[in-house]
């Protein structure tokens, strides 16, 4: 017992030297031990924690990998190679940095969908959701650079895709598309850029946006399934009554969630790491060959919502615009939705069925991007972009006369 | 009571909990770790090196490459190999007694298998540098030829043992070898694996 | 309840994954069968592989001394029947053909076999090693009906036989055998099963020890959400 006090003394002792010269203590109070958020979250809020996990595995193998990978279209292809065959573990760490980039789709994707399913995006947390989607932007570019690295037929095919869409823009487009590549093909030029690119440029801009994104958060606080501000009620101490502390709570939550997600990524890794061809794409395993495109040529998944309305759209500028329309749109749901209540749960019919017919059309649009573009399939992502721009576009008046249900003060 | 009961309970759960996060970062850190050994690629590349000896005249040193070091292979004379036991009193180490810088079969005083051959890496044990082969000298008291290196000023003589009085703090080292044919020296493999 | 409920359909969307989008032919392919755990078969592939394949097609990733390690094959053995073009047992595959030479002959370099298994699948692979048929205005006198044009010439005809093309008035196409070759018909799929079996194995030679390792994981991690749910709900008690 007197050690332990003893210990206590010195380890205060220490404390209060460092909170002397950095927050350290008021940190951990503010946005750990004494940041409450709702007592009532469901599953739909462990995407946000698991997206920091998938980020910080990315991070960690990525490091590893690049201490291996060599960044010449020479030397790629047979350097990922090397990875999974001569490097020690390096199979492991290549399939966890492979799986990850999925993963990191299907949680951020999830966690979006709990934005809209809670009205997370409406006023106060505008910023926290346009942060969000520039976190999925640079998210998307990061993805894209690299997945070419593999330096396979379809790292290069689907790279010169992309980028080919730049070439749509009026006047700079052939330019534009020069300066991306740096080369008049995709070439080792464009290959050694990408690189620098995903393992620098993005990945800071990513981290920066995230710290962002979660200051703000922690500014105005997390929202709840019932869509209520926990801070308008609060007991004598200030505390909000319908809020527990993030830790120990939310984090023994969260860590349920996060070795349960751990071992669904695991199932992934050792067992389906190429995920029957979306997670790896089997004409990847042949080397980039300029003169022979792949039969064919699909996105990665995560990517074929946004590639099927490109392709359903008969014209090349036009295509391009849809597709950069598709992926920003959601910027503006703070503005487009002119709901009175936050929660899909006071929410009327009208828009439980939109939001219903959002899902549907966006899944399919997915699944869409995958098959090749002809006959029937190309009427369906018409259809279904159709129905995905009209989600957003009409949304200002069906979410102003949907009737909505009372709201109560407190969590339910 | 029953509050008493669950604080030890909670407390219990609380450790094994953080025992087996720590036991599970241990697992995940193996990999890791493990990845930064040479690769199969690197020891392929580090594999043991053949060198044939018939075209080494006496007097001769040849340079190999073994694992990235520089090895000499030098063929002695029986005059050089009689300059050898005059030098004693200046060398530091004149009977290889320094573990770890030679093996065991070339604890003596021509530091080789075969006195004919040395074998040494040639890397000066002080910071690396590649001594220069300087065997004919005119003998004084104090050179009797071997290797000087030219950083630091360390010397060596004919079987790599270091002279006193230079930065360098050991005997050149010598590397695992073997005779696999009869002029075939294979560096990189004990006699005893052979 | 709602946990399990998802994973459930995450496991379901593994499993439909699983059958795979090899997007290569329309063709329909005969399944391969192989058992990647069987380890005579391996072997038996790997012969096949130096004898008949090796002359033309390298494996540049896969080192003798990894097969001989996976497959039970002993240094001695491997320099007998395994090493023709080979020095040591750390070297890669290599062919002892020039590949300029080989292009100059086929029209194009013979690919590296590698990784071809998981890039065309391994029922691609079966298939079209036995859908050579006679083709009299083909240079290499052989067609194949998988890949039609293929620059690769019947090697393995002395042990098939050889196949005309059949397209009956009554519709059906089809490879029938006309001069039989030394093994029946069964004995040459068998041989072709080893073979593609280990041109899998080659393709990811870290399989069988990637899914045994999984295992272990998952009996760890789901020791460890057991002690984290059990605390989870301990802490949570309080909280009404």
């Amino acid at each position: 017992m007197m050690k332990d006090k003893k210990q206590n003394e010195n380890s205060g002792k220490i404390l209060s030297w460092i909170d002397a010269r950095f927050p350290y203590s008021e940190t951990m109070r503010e946005h750990i031990t004494e940041y409450y958020a709702s007592k009532n979250f469901n599953i739909w809020y462990v995407f946000g924690v698991l997206a920091m996990v998938v980020l910080v595995i990315q991070l960690l193998t990525g490091i590893f990998l690049t201490m291996n990978y060599k960044p010449s279209s020479a030397e790629a292809f047979s350097s990922v190679e090397y990875i999974m065959r001569d490097v020690e573990w390096g199979w492991l760490i290549r399939y966890m940095h492979s799986t990850g980039a999925s993963f990191f789709f299907v949680v951020v994707y999830l966690h979006m969908f709990r934005a809209m399913l809670y009205g997370s995006y409406k006023k106060p947390r505008e910023l926290i959701w346009i942060i969000g989607m520039l976190i999925f932007i640079v998210l998307m570019a990061e993805a894209f650079a690299g997945y070419l690295l593999p330096w396979g037929q379809m790292s290069y095919w689907g790279a010169q895709v992309i980028i080919s869409i730049f070439g749509a823009i009026p006047f700079v487009g052939e330019a534009l598309v020069e300066i991306i590549r740096g080369d008049y093909s995709i070439s080792d030029i464009t290959l050694n850029r990408f690189f620098a690119l995903h393992v620098i440029a993005l990945p800071l801009a990513l981290i920066a946006l995230i710290f962002v994104h979660i200051v703000a958060l922690h500014e105005v606080g997390s929202n709840n399934p019932d869509g209520i501000e926990i801070k308008d009620h609060k007991n004598e101490d200030g505390i909000p009554v319908d809020g527990v502390a993030f830790h120990p709570y939310h984090t023994s939550k969260d860590l349920v969630a996060i070795i349960a997600f751990l071992m669904i990524f695991s199932v992934v890794v050792f067992f389906a790491p190429d995920m029957g061809g979306y997670f790896l794409e089997y004409a990847n395993f042949e080397k980039a060959n300029p003169s022979a495109t792949p039969e064919h040529i699909a996105p990665v998944w995560y990517f074929t919502p946004y590639y099927a309305i490109l392709r359903a759209v008969p014209d090349k500028l036009g295509g391009a615009i849809a597709m950069g329309l598709s992926v920003l749109l959601p910027l503006f749901l703070p503005w487009l939705d002119r709901s009175k209540v936050k929660s899909i749960r006071y929410r009327g019919w009208i828009y439980k069925t939109s939001l219903s017919l959002f899902v549907i059309s966006f899944i399919s649009l997915g699944v869409l991007g995958v098959l090749p573009a002809d006959g029937i399939y190309v009427s369906m992502a018409r259809f279904f972009g159709i129905l995905y721009f009209a989600f957003f576009l009409l949304m200002p008046y069906y979410s102003a006369i949907d009737k909505t249900k009372p709201v109560p003060s407190r969590v339910t | 009571m029953s509050e008493k009961i669950d604080k030890n309970k909670r407390h219990f759960l609380g450790a094994a909990t953080a025992a087996t996060g720590i036991v599970g970062f241990g697992f995940a850190a193996v990999p890791f770790l493990s990845s930064l050994k040479p690769s199969a690629r690197a020891r392929a590349l580090g594999a043991p090196v053949e060198v044939p000896l018939s075209s080494l005249e006496p007097g001769e040193m040849i340079r190999v490459v073994w694992r990235g070091k520089l090895v000499y292979v030098l063929r002695r004379t029986n005059e050089m190999l009689s300059r050898l036991a005059g030098l004693t009193d200046l060398l530091r180490d004149p009977d290889s007694l320094e573990p770890d810088i030679q093996p065991e079969f070339a604890i003596n005083e021509h530091r080789s298998l075969n006195p004919e051959y040395l074998v040494v890496e040639g890397a000066c044990t002080h910071l690396g540098c590649a001594p220069l082969p300087q065997f004919e000298v005119t003998p004084s008291d104090d050179w009797f030829g071997g290797f000087f290196c030219p950083c630091h000023g360390s010397k060596f003589d004919l079987s790599g043992r270091v002279y006193k009085g230079v930065p360098a703090p050991t005997n050149l080292k010598v590397p695992p070898y073997s005779f696999t044919q009869s002029d075939v020296i294979t560096i990189g493999i004990n006699p005893s694996e052979v | 309840m709602k946990i399990n409920k998802y994973i459930l359909i995450i496991l379901a969307m593994i499993c439909s994954f699983n059958s795979g989008i090899y997007a290569a032919t329309q063709k329909t392919l005969e399944k391969a069968n192989n058992d990647s755990g069987d380890v005579s078969s391996l072997q038996r592939g790997a012969r096949n592989f130096m004898n008949y394949c090796s002359g033309c097609h390298s494996a540049e990733y896969i080192r003798y001394d990894v097969i001989g390690e996976d497959l039970g094959i002993t240094q001695s053995q491997l320099k007998k029947y395994l090493m023709f073009n080979a020095q040591q047992s750390f070297d890669t595959i290599n062919t002892s053909m020039e590949m300029e030479d080989a292009a100059g002959w086929f029209g194009q370099a013979p690919p590296d076999l590698s990784l071809m298994a998981r890039a065309k699948s391994t029922d691609y692979v079966y298939t079209f090693l036995k859908s050579f048929y006679i083709d009299s205005s083909s240079p290499t006198g052989v067609d194949n009906s998988i890949l039609a044009g293929t620059s690769m010439p019947n090697v393995l005809w002395e042990l098939q036989g050889h196949q005309e093309y059949i397209n009956d008035e009554s519709g059906s196409e089809r490879l029938e055998i006309t001069i039989p070759g030394k093994m029946s018909e069964e004995d040459f799929n068998s041989f072709l099963r080893d073979t593609v079996n280990f041109l899998e194995y080659i393709s990811e030679p870290i399989k069988n020890e990637r899914q045994a390792l999984g295992v272990k994981v998952l009996i760890f991690l789901a020791f460890f959400l057991v002690l984290a749910y059990l605390l989870k709900k301990e802490i949570w008690k309080e909280v009404k």
